[in-house]
């Protein structure tokens, strides 16, 4: 390499990639608070979901980017976290915070007992299970008619702004998402860099040698399950509170592809990758829906194949990739 | 106990299309060990191209004939084009590839053909036979007779043709098979063509009864998975036979099982696949996978 040869002075000169990585967060941050009050309320509620949308796919990049279990069921535990806030809002009128912390015990149950089965599942197997599950649902959610409202679903009503903040509807939804958003993500973050997350990267890289070193495969293969489910059913319960309404039809199996494809693109194993795949997620098919109705999922298609071939760690690996080459650009000067 | 035989006959009609499904499905895992997610949608976008050609007049079975034949080279072309980059990489690549495949040619079925549903003609007389109460109607028979007259001719393809030869040796030993000078690529490509072959088959046997439209193989694929679970996914007979067993399971649970009714049958698939995963991962008949450290 040829920056041994640079002086030091001039190196200092040059942002660390870690203070630019600083910066970039910095920035996101205050564009994040900035943006509900700049925008038409519209584009308030598409930032929303793309929030709600990251936070499942923090869930699943937890899964399949750090443990690397494959999952087609997502959208199986978004649509149980929708329906526990839902049937909870319906039923009992429960305050719409309440909803969240149940619909995450209730996936992080269901997480983990299908976490059970898995353990002796791999790769295909566990992909095939898990959409099998996710395919099952919905006419399992449809038969239930009393309590879920059958295929109808269930209309419900939309957290009020409190009147001290002086916000409307729209900019309080962005930013209870944005809440639930960041909360998720430190914890996934900080999670990973303690030695569970060495453990689960151990476990993804070799099972085998994992299990050497001492790490309990069993173990963390079922809380990763888990873990990820109940992102997943937190994600499904403030898209809840944001649409106000559930019914089967709006979970089935193509948004749990839907999800993993976001994963994929946004960068699996990568700490932006879940907001980069969120954004995709929401804006491709929007964009594309101008252009035909079959667009969306020609695009989609397109976009995944391509993304496997040159980018395997998604958008967010091509951005660090764009930024190294940068800082290499800079340095050479 | 004639309704009983009845529903038996019937689920043997249903099982002979998801064991043709299931037998594409294995074909592709034997060949490259990819589960082919876009196998259905493969299956549904060839029903359409014979849809076209039978709407365009040209009889039935001439249609099946070039559409066979185009679900042959399409199927190559998608693993010479798609498939082959990504070969031998870990498997989670693999699944999301085969995932983008099935997103890409449904949306494309779609984008040609539109997503209204269209009545697909049965290539067999409506009647049924009458043997002692049960009724054979023709298009069952006829069903399980074109799977019969496939399977036959992939086993004599296998058997006793220098090519079946070549594909079973490069199936069981890539490395070996070139070495003595088998074109391997070139088999694995024949081994995507052929089934994309029998999917087409399964396709064009389904469309009548459940109406073509471009999400009409996704339940399908689900049973045909089961099936393969259940017949080991390294196995051809087993799919085949794991395919009828889950015909007839899926028709009986369907037609006995108050809880379950029709709404809930796919849940019998999804029972098959996690108990035989379960207690007998390798399925019925396939091998136990050894794993060396």
């Amino acid at each position: 390499m040829s920056d041994v040869d640079i002086p030091r002075t001039a190196r200092l000169a040059v942002p660390s990639a870690t203070a630019l990585r600083r910066l970039a967060v910095a920035l996101v941050a205050v564009a994040a608070c900035v943006a509900p009050f700049q925008l038409e309320p519209f584009r308030v509620f598409q930032l929303t979901m793309v929030l709600v949308y990251a936070v499942a796919l923090l869930g699943l990049n937890l899964l399949v980017g750090h443990a690397g279990q494959i999952s087609l069921g997502h959208g199986g535990f978004f649509a149980i976290g929708a329906y526990t806030a839902a049937v909870m809002l319906d039923r009992w009128d429960t305050p719409h915070v309440l909803t969240l912390p149940a619909a995450m015990a209730v996936t992080f149950a269901l997480g983990f007992g299908l976490g059970v089965p898995a353990l002796r599942l791999r790769g295909l197997y566990l992909a095939l299970v898990t959409m099998t599950i996710a395919i099952f649902l919905v006419p399992l959610l449809k038969r239930f008619e009393s309590v879920t409202g059958g295929s109808m679903g269930l209309t419900l009503s939309r957290p009020e702004p409190p009147s001290w903040t002086g916000l409307a509807e729209d900019q309080w939804l962005y930013f209870l998402a944005l809440a639930v958003a960041t909360a998720a993500g430190l914890a996934v973050w900080s999670l990973l860099r303690s030695r569970v997350g060495r453990a689960l990267h151990a476990v993804r890289d070799n099972e085998i040698a994992a299990e050497v070193m001492g790490v309990r495969l069993a173990r963390y293969k079922t809380l990763a399950f888990a873990w990820s489910a109940m992102l997943a059913g937190a994600a499904g319960a403030v898209n809840t509170w944001v649409i106000a309404f559930v019914s089967p039809d709006s979970f089935t199996v193509n948004l749990s592809i839907l999800l993993l494809a976001g994963i994929v693109v946004g960068g699996l194993g990568s700490t932006f990758g879940p907001l980069l795949g969120g954004a995709f997620v929401l804006f491709v098919p929007t964009l594309a829906q101008d252009v035909n109705q079959a667009a969306p999922g020609v695009v989609f298609g397109v976009v995944i194949i391509l993304i496997m071939y040159v980018a395997p760690r998604g958008l967010a690996g091509l951005a660090g990739r764009g930024g190294r080459f940068l800082d290499q650009a800079l340095r050479k000067k | 106990m004639a309704d009983f035989i009845q529903q038996l006959v019937e689920g043997l009609g249903a099982g002979a299309i998801y064991a043709s499904l299931a037998l594409a499905l294995v074909l592709i895992y034997r060949f490259t060990g990819i589960v082919n997610f876009a196998q259905g949608e493969m299956a549904m976008f060839a029903t359409f191209i014979a849809w076209q050609l039978v709407q365009a007049g040209v009889p039935f079975w001439l249609a099946l004939g070039a559409t066979l034949a185009i679900a042959f080279g399409g199927g190559m072309l998608i693993e010479r084009v798609v498939i082959r980059p990504v070969e031998g990489a870990p498997e989670l690549a693999l699944v999301i590839v085969t995932l983008g495949l099935f997103i890409l040619v449904n949306a494309a079925a779609g984008w040609i053909w539109s997503f209204l549903i269209k009545d697909f003609p049965s290539p067999f007389p409506g009647g049924a036979l009458d043997a002692g109460g049960v009724h054979l109607s023709y298009s069952t028979l006829g069903v399980l007779g074109v799977v019969a007259v496939v399977m036959g001719l992939l086993y004599i393809l296998f058997r006793y043709t220098k090519i079946g030869l070549a594909m079973r040796a490069v199936a069981s030993n890539p490395a070996s098979a070139r070495l003595l000078g088998i074109r391997v690529s070139g088999v694995l490509a024949l081994g995507w063509g052929l089934a994309a072959l029998v999917g087409a088959v399964s396709g064009v046997l389904v469309a009548p009864v459940l109406f073509l439209e471009p999400t009409m193989m996704g339940g399908v694929l689900i049973y045909a998975f089961a099936a393969a679970t259940l017949g080991g996914f390294d196995s051809p007979v087993g799919a085949v036979v794991g395919g009828l067993v889950v015909g007839i399971a899926e028709t009986l649970a369907g037609a006995y099982v108050g809880v379950i009714g029709s709404d809930l049958k796919i849940g019998v698939p999804l029972a098959v696949i996690i108990g035989v995963l379960l207690f007998r991962p390798q399925g019925l008949f396939g091998r136990a996978a050894v794993e060396r450290a």
